[in-house]
């Protein structure tokens, strides 16, 4: 991340790079570097995870401790291996971690991989429709700032960007909630979807657990739009928390880009300044915005956890407040785990997506 | 940056003073950005001072000379902020949930500018493996979701919640760890920097020690950029305190009023169309960030001479703006969100 960040986005006068192939050895190369980096920044979070965690004391206890007379809590402890010397205990979980095996939860005792895909998919539909919104939203109202710089519309959307950014997100969900569920009844106050469309749902051979996908294949009408209603709340207000980014960050680069020599040139010829916006200055400016958006899903994620709450959304932020309430650490501990590779992965297809775009990214 | 103050001669120092000198070269509505967010600001730190003055009743007062107060009472001549579900004051906790915000905001980023300076100091200027090991470290923190990160702090150092100083600490521990990353990194690049020039180099000609010439020179020149992140990271100190409270991973209620507690038990409320006990706390959280935003927001324009505005109206934008500015501006763009 920080090598793209550090490379100066605004000076794009190659814009729009023709993709040619001549340039693949440098852009292979890079992509392995790329894609070993991603290894540190993973076995780190995984150690820190895991020592960070232990410093309180063995899982067990910690979630039983206290319930169980002391005999059987030490005999369980002993069981699950917890009494080993916790080298020997990293090096397993370790070990374990890199088969894919994150252990069983301790409270109600499922495979914590089973358990994070089937929450996962909840968070993916929420991040993935809150992304929409984002982009939606934060684009053409970074153009329209950048078009008006410093006149009334550019101030109210600039204004407009900082307070996506300085509402809590657990605040905009409740204020939609009042607004749009409780006063004026739109949509539901709660929850992925009603009982009876879940049901609906639950028929279907092989449910994805996205339940966009899962209703448009039942075919049922009246699912659908209920998926949808049940979606529009939770996205609008995570997707807000990151429109304000997308917003800001198109505005600058687009003032940055129209400062540039061929948008000059392009007025000089007479180009209007709309065309010049939103054909010339426009492009160039998208590049660091993906970058950016790469560093984004880590606040999406976390926007995810606190929007999850808010609406009951049953995904992994949701079940990871249930699990840290339950004090079930081998469930938090898969769950921030799983977060934390979805970051570095995703950080890497940034990347990746930059270097194809911007072949002066690589080096 | 360093065109805070624009003619040759030494100013008054009053003048220098980062916000003072930053009002006096801002117009228009950068200098409305800039005065809104001093005001804002000003309001939330009088409040968290004078909260003992200003709140009618505790924190955790549950009952007064009349009586028990009533639950989820709407707005009245006694509760003007209405009660919440387990009959506290909604004014009183919002005003001390200022207090409790400022005393955290105060102690999270003091520990994590002592953090971040030093290990940025030390690791630019010696280099070698720590530099690496602590950019490695550093860089897997920053991208990983600051709020999962402070909530695995909150449950080491707490186990989730416990007493006001206890809680505070906590909190503030948990908070810092998310920002200790990005003071190193601008110190860090900051001493690299400024190590090869040649003053630091005199200094070691001349024999200084590598720490007087740290805490000297170099020490003095590198930290110009943090009352701005300074400004940017309490914001999102208050956002991430919340978010913990909201979680329930905050100060217990009994022992001091936090706003994102307030609001994870004005969620339910808001189903049965309950809503001042979330207005309220929410639309304080709303106002500090927005105005340590804004204030931030303005230094950042304010030292970039290609963001600033100009006194005299050109209409033209300065085109010979340096290429370090631009990127700069990015960054801090970029830090910020």
């Amino acid at each position: 991340m920080t090598t793209l960040i550090e490379a100066p986005p605004n000076d794009a006068d190659g814009l729009l790079p023709s993709k040619s192939k001549a340039s693949g050895g440098g852009l292979g190369t890079y992509l392995l570097i790329r894609f070993f980096l991603i290894i540190p920044t993973i076995f780190i979070l995984v150690t820190m995870v895991f020592f960070l965690m232990r410093v309180i004391g063995d899982p067990i206890t910690a979630a039983q401790g206290g319930r169980l007379p002391p005999d059987v809590l030490a005999q369980r402890i002993h069981d699950a291996g917890y009494d080993r010397p916790i080298i020997v205990q990293y090096l397993e979980y370790l070990g374990q971690v890199a088969t894919g095996n994150f252990g069983t939860t301790i409270t109600d005792r499922r495979p914590v991989v089973e358990m994070l895909a089937t929450f996962g998919t909840a968070t993916l539909e929420l991040t993935i429709n809150a992304l929409i919104v984002a982009l939606l939203v934060g684009i053409p109202l970074g153009l329209v700032s950048a078009y008006k710089r410093d006149k009334a519309p550019d101030a109210f959307l600039r204004f407009f960007a900082i307070l996506c950014y300085a509402t809590p997100v657990f605040f905009a969900g409740l204020l939609m909630k009042l607004t749009f569920s409780v006063w004026l009844g739109w949509f539901p106050v709660a929850g992925r979807a009603s009982t009876r469309t879940e049901l609906a749902m639950g028929s279907l051979a092989a449910p994805t657990g996205i339940y966009w996908l899962d209703a448009l294949r039942s075919g049922n009408m009246a699912a659908l739009g209920d998926v949808a209603a049940h979606s529009i709340l939770p996205a609008v207000t995570l997707g807000l928390l990151t429109a304000g980014v997308f917003l800001r960050l198109v505005r600058t680069n687009v003032i940055g880009t129209l400062g540039k020599d061929y948008v000059e040139a392009g007025r000089s010829r007479g180009v209007s300044d709309f065309r010049l916006v939103t054909k010339h200055a426009y492009k160039p400016a998208l590049i660091p915005i993906i970058t950016v958006m790469g560093l984004q899903i880590a606040l999406l994620l976390g926007g995810a956890v606190l929007t999850e709450s808010t609406f009951e959304w049953k995904g992994l932020g949701y079940q990871l407040v249930q699990y840290l309430n339950a004090r079930d650490f081998v469930a938090v501990q898969g769950i921030v785990v799983l977060l934390a590779v979805i970051v570095a992965v995703t950080n890497f297809v940034v990347d990746v997506a930059a270097a194809l775009i911007d072949p002066r990214v690589r080096y | 940056m360093s065109a805070i103050t624009d003619s040759g001669r030494k100013q008054p120092l009053i003048y220098r003073l980062p916000v003072i000198s930053h009002f006096r070269t801002s117009v228009g509505l950068q200098r409305g950005m800039l005065v809104t967010g001093l005001v804002l600001t000003v309001v939330f730190l009088l409040t968290a001072v004078f909260a003992p003055v200003i709140a009618p009743y505790g924190f955790a007062q549950l009952s007064d000379a009349s009586g028990t107060f009533p639950a989820q009472q709407p707005p009245s001549a006694a509760h003007i902020w209405g009660t919440t579900v387990s009959g506290y004051d909604v004014f009183s906790r919002v005003i001390w949930g200022a207090q409790t915000a400022a005393v955290v905001i105060i102690v999270a980023v003091v520990m994590s500018i002592f953090l971040g300076v030093a290990l940025g100091l030390l690791s630019g200027y010696f280099g070698g493996w720590l530099d690496r090991a602590l950019v490695v470290i550093a860089d897997a923190i920053y991208a990983f979701p600051s709020l999962l990160l402070a909530i695995v702090m909150s449950i080491v150092i707490s186990r989730g919640q416990s007493s006001f100083w206890g809680g505070i600490v906590a909190c503030s521990i948990s908070i810092s760890v998310v920002f200790v990353p990005q003071y190193f990194r601008v110190i860090r690049a900051e001493t690299i920097r400024l190590k090869a020039e040649p003053y630091v180099e005199s200094a070691k000609v001349v024999g200084a020690s590598s720490f007087r010439i740290m805490g000297r020179h170099i020490f003095k020149n590198a930290t110009r950029t943090l009352p701005l992140i300074f400004t940017l990271n309490a914001s999102e100190a208050i956002l991430t305190l919340a978010g913990l409270g909201f979680l329930g991973f905050g100060i217990e209620p009994s022992s001091a009023a936090e706003w994102g507690f307030d609001l994870s038990k004005a969620i339910n409320d808001a189903s049965s169309g309950i809503w001042w006990t979330g207005i309220f706390p929410g639309t304080a959280i709303v106002l500090t960030v927005l105005g340590l935003t804004l204030v931030g927001e303005s230094i950042n324009d304010l030292n970039d001479p290609r963001l600033r505005g100009r006194r005299k109206s050109g209409s033209k934008v300065p085109g010979g703006g340096s290429d370090r500015a631009a990127t700069a501006a990015l960054q801090a763009e970029v830090r910020s969100s």
